[in-house]
């Protein structure tokens, strides 16, 4: 166990001062940057985070993203909260 | 062989300057340190930076000596941030103030990297041969909080500190700092130098692995651990560089482009500086680059061993200062022949009363 917070739908994820979203272009690749980290993100990932402002609440991101891909919102929530998670354990993102 | 353009490199280490007012006696800079005269100008390394960036690197750390030495830190932070790299700060942070730390922030600095030599005043500012500089560092580190900048603590442990790691990590937490790196001495330079006075002995280094750990753990979300293990004692040797040639480039103060900060201990090698070539050029085709890029220098064990894409056959430097020879297997393997020595040089060593520390000074080598 661990005592990082927990990301549910109420959450309004943001980016940690010196962290951001960087688009590679040597290499087409977008890429989360952090101190001394490097995230490779793909094409969702990449989607999520686009959407992370510090004001739209986790669920807000959910309806966005389904509304944008047709995707069944269950999954989306799911996949996005897992996603968000690993980021606030790493101290990437803040909820 | 290298008919294939080589993959571009993520990280670029700036060496700015080897000017630094500390002396840690672990410092891994050369002992032959450069001197004011010698240094790049403004302008060679804003040349550097562009080319970096075009090149295909992401992260800038710039480091030195200390890099706020140079008065144009400010003014090379923001060319950097402009050329759309990720810039870090690696500083002793006794040269700052407020003045100069939100200058640099307004240049674009990404992340502070802050080093501490113990974690009270005595014995770091001993340590460091600098008389109140602990209490600097930590007002520092208060200040780079307070401004929501991201921080993170580096504390370099040996024999002669690494007892207080629990205490130092408590340290980083009430720093709010958001990463900590609790690295080991590597011998290099002036710590290889001073490898008898720094050396911990095996019991320490296990127990100070077990407070990390479970640190590590119990502090996921708040505060980032990065674990630096001495490999004199390891039964592998570390990835050094993520591979030679293969994800970093280094320039020194005086603009020599290195596969690693330490390869010019390797004699044979021939470097080319970036006023004569530049960047992409040498990240191609440079003599010291491609000396040990892949596979194809490779001897045995090293050539058929299933973990040489894992750690790429360890340290040339260390290989050379031991075997003699750079393309030998790293002695930190336990593969290599050398390495029952060197597990007998950590013991005898750390067994002994620490003799006193030859500091880093320009001329004291
Ligand atoms: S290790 Fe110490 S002496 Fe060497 S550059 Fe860093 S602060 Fe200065
Ligand atoms: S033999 Fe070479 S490649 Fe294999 S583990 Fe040892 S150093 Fe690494």
């Amino acid at each position: 166990m661990n005592d990082a917070p927990k990301v549910d739908e109420e959450s309004v994820p943001a980016f940690v001062r010196g962290v951001r979203l960087h688009n590679d272009e040597a290499r087409d690749q977008w890429v989360l940057l952090a101190p001394e980290r490097m995230l490779k993100l793909d094409g969702i990932a990449v989607e999520i985070l686009k959407r992370v402002d510090g004001e739209l609440d986790l669920g807000a991101i959910v309806d966005d993203l389904c509304t944008t891909f047709k995707a069944e919102r269950g999954q989306v929530l799911t996949d996005c909260s897992a996603f968000l998670q690993q980021l606030v354990d790493r101290r990437m993102v803040t909820i | 062989m290298n008919a294939q353009p080589v993959p571009p490199p993520h990280s670029l280490l700036a060496e700015l300057t080897h000017r630094c007012p500390l002396q840690c006696p672990y410092c891994s800079n050369p002992l032959e340190l450069t001197k004011k005269s010698s240094e790049l100008s403004t302008d060679a390394w804003k040349q550097v930076l562009s080319q970096a960036a075009r090149l295909g690197v992401i992260h800038v750390h710039f480091s030195g000596g200390e890099p706020t030495a140079r008065k144009d830190i400010t003014e090379l932070m923001a060319h950097a941030r402009d050329a759309g790299l990720y810039t870090n700060l690696i500083t002793s942070g006794v040269l700052m103030n407020e003045g100069r730390l939100d200058a640099l922030l307004d240049a674009g600095l990404d992340h502070l990297q802050l080093s501490i030599q113990d974690l009270e005043s005595p014995n770091a500012d001993r340590i460091g041969g600098y008389q109140g500089g602990h209490e600097k560092k930590l007002a520092l580190a208060r200040e780079v909080r307070a401004r929501g900048a991201a921080l993170t603590i580096n504390a370099v442990v040996h024999r002669q500190n690494v007892e207080n790691v629990a205490a130092i990590i408590d340290l980083a937490v009430e720093l709010d700092a958001g990463r900590l790196e609790v690295a080991h001495v590597q011998y290099y330079g002036w710590a290889l130098k001073n490898r008898a006075a720094l050396i911990p002995t095996r019991e320490q280094l296990d127990k100070a692995t077990a407070v990390v750990k479970e640190a590590i753990e119990r502090l996921k979300g708040k505060l980032v651990i990065d674990y630096v293990v001495p490999d004199y004692y390891a039964r592998f040797p570390k990835p050094c560089m993520g591979g030679w040639g293969r994800v970093g480039i280094c320039v020194t103060p005086s603009g020599k482009a290195l596969p690693c900060h330490a390869a010019e201990t390797i004699t044979h090698l021939t470097f080319d500086n970036v006023q004569e070539k530049s960047l992409q050029d040498i990240w191609q085709t440079s003599q010291a680059f491609q000396a040990y890029r892949g596979f194809d220098w490779m001897e045995e064990p090293c050539k058929s061993c299933e973990r040489r894409e894992v750690d790429w056959g360890g340290c040339r430097c260390q290989a050379f200062a031991f075997a003699g020879r750079a393309e030998a297997t790293d002695p930190a393997c336990s593969k290599s022949e050398l390495h029952g020595r060197l597990h007998e040089l950590a013991e005898t060593e750390s067994g002994q009363e620490p003799p006193p520390f030859e500091y880093r000074r320009i001329g004291a080598a």
